[in-house]
């Protein structure tokens, strides 16, 4: 952009400053009061760690904890062979038509809320008993929109040359997949996964409607806001901030291996 | 792997696979559900009926869609502004600083909803810290309630979408020819005329794609108004959760969330117009 001067400069610093307060400061007061002894947001009594130690004696938040993992797990790594096959089928095809490009790019904008219910209307009519797999099989839905998405930027860029040279050489396809096409795409690769392992910990409504009755299937978002509806308590703050800090690794990780996961 | 449209259509065909039978079977399940009838004990009659649709424009449902609407109206307009300012902001910063700012702006877009809408609940609650730094400030009265308000739904909606708005806006702001500019201000041209008609048309792309998504996320919202409104304020998104987990009316939940899908489509339509008509205003620029 053109030269600025120096009031204009001050003018935009001070909006990035107030942007960034705003966007930073609820998250902050969160996590500075998850090591507040006292516990309360009122008055900081010194500094404890006692509240994640409460969490590790809280059953029903392990067992949430082990079963979010158990499905983003499963989910990612689903997701992320069919999400980048998917990016690979589209991006080596001739002509894209646009019916496909809807379908790839609908579970990212398809309102949560009607997708947890179609999918819950899907699984009560036929009858299909829901649980841990039924949150695993709808978070693939997502999550593999999301992969491709990721791997189809990196195969934007991709010089398909070396593949020919490669076929020239006598390689087999799938030699030439496992040997040239994959160690060089590897890195968008593990970005999409680990994209989509955060979006499969954090999501909670699809989990909501897609669990089935019981607690047994309870994911962790679930957990938190049946904890939130009863107010404001020290547990949830130092879960809360466990989890931001899960979303962030993983995301940081995300980008340093591909420019353009979360921004360009 | 040279371009073979047969391979390629196995190698989408897991995918497609899945995604045809856990996203359109359901979601035409759905669009079927609409137009069928709700059984006497809940549960569905199949029998053929619009009156689920018909019960759309009922004035008590209508004007939930009207609260939805302007609730989530306003909060785009809030967040198209400010997150406008802010992109505008870090385009102008040095180049080399640019990613930088904008993986912070856009980060707490990518940890968890249900934490961030309650990061606003410690903040507004009548015990909360907003309260506590009145109190420190000399305030007696009564704690002022600011949870459970429009106002703070609005605020949570903004807080959650803002990040989108700053990536969509950044776009087309970093792309920007800086010539442009300088030729309308040698030209004369105030920089507010400047920014109104040189600026303004060339990033309406990324301006639209921002109030789009966040007014179909906001409109179809069900954490926020949840959490933040108390249960006060019935948005579509806890209306649609009502048929299905309390009310047991699936058929007229079925046809909410068609009306959900029907204004995304719609807005996406004319997202995607006014996409083209900025494109074709940048290139009149470009070349006047």
């Amino acid at each position: 952009m053109a030269e600025r001067t120096p009031a204009s400069r001050v003018g935009l610093i001070s909006v990035l400053i107030l942007i960034f307060a705003f966007l930073y400061i609820p998250i902050a007061v969160l996590v500075i009061l998850s090591f507040n002894a006292g516990g309360m947001p009122t008055a900081w009594t010194g500094f404890s760690v006692k509240w994640y130690g409460a969490l590790l004696g809280n059953a029903d938040i392990l067992q949430a904890a082990l079963n979010t993992l158990i499905v983003a797990v499963i989910s990612t790594l689903i997701a992320t062979a069919l999400g980048t096959l998917l990016a690979l089928g589209i991006e080596t095809r001739r002509r894209k038509g646009r019916a496909l490009e809807a379908l790839v790019f609908a579970p990212m904008i398809i309102p949560d809320i009607v997708l947890a219910i179609a999918l819950l209307s899907f699984f009560s009519l036929l009858k299909f008993p829901m649980g841990l797999h039924t949150i695993i099989l709808s978070h693939v839905v997502f999550n593999l929109a999301f992969v491709s998405a990721v791997v189809r930027a990196r195969l934007k860029t991709f010089d398909w040359s070396v593949t020919e040279a490669s076929a020239d050489l006598g390689a087999s396809a799938f030699t030439t997949f496992r040997r040239v096409t994959l160690p060089l795409i590897l890195p968008a690769v593990i970005a999409g996964a680990l994209l989509a392992f955060t979006l499969s910990v954090d999501e909670f409504i699809i989990a909501f409607f897609t669990a089935g009755a019981g607690r047994s299937s309870t994911t962790l978002p679930m957990q938190i806001f049946a904890m939130i509806r009863f107010g404001v308590t020290p547990e949830i703050n130092a879960l809360a901030t466990l989890v931001m800090i899960v979303s962030v690794t993983a995301l940081t990780l995300s980008q340093r291996l591909n420019r353009g996961v979360i921004a360009p | 792997m040279t371009p073979s449209n047969a391979r390629s259509t196995l190698l989408m065909a897991p995918a497609l696979a899945w995604l045809t039978a856990l996203m359109v079977v359901p979601c035409g399940l759905i669009l079927a559900l609409g137009f069928f009838r709700r059984g006497t004990y809940g549960g569905i009659e199949y029998t053929f009926t619009l009156e689920n649709f018909g019960l759309l424009l009922d004035p008590l449902y209508a004007g939930i869609f009207l609260t939805s609407a302007r609730i989530a109206g306003t909060a785009t307009l809030i967040a198209v502004v400010i997150g406008y300012a802010a992109a505008y902001a870090i385009a102008a910063a040095p180049r080399h600083r640019q990613p930088i700012l904008l993986f912070f702006a856009v980060l707490p877009f990518w940890s968890n909803y249900l934490i961030r809408t309650y990061a606003w609940i410690v903040l507004l609650n009548r015990e909360g810290l907003i309260t506590h730094g009145l109190r420190m400030l000399g305030y007696e009265g009564e704690p002022p309630s600011m949870l459970y308000t429009e106002g703070a739904v609005i605020t949570g909606l903004v807080y959650n979408y803002l990040p989108f708005v700053i990536l969509a806006c950044y776009a087309p702001l970093s792309r920007l020819n800086p010539e442009l500019a300088e030729a309308s201000r040698d030209l004369g041209a105030s920089a507010f005329t400047t920014f109104r008609r040189v600026i303004l048309p060339m990033t309406v792309p990324g301006i639209a794609a921002g109030a789009v998504f966040v007014f179909v996320l906001s409109i179809g919202n069900f954490i926020t108004p949840a959490l933040l409104g108390g249960g006060r304020f019935q948005m579509i998104g806890n209306l649609v959760y009502a048929q299905f987990l309390t009310a047991n009316d699936w058929p007229f939940g079925a046809a909410l969330s068609m009306a959900l899908i029907a204004i995304m489509m719609g807005l996406l339509t004319l997202q995607t117009f006014a996409a083209e008509k900025g494109a074709g205003e940048a290139r009149e620029a470009a070349d006047g």
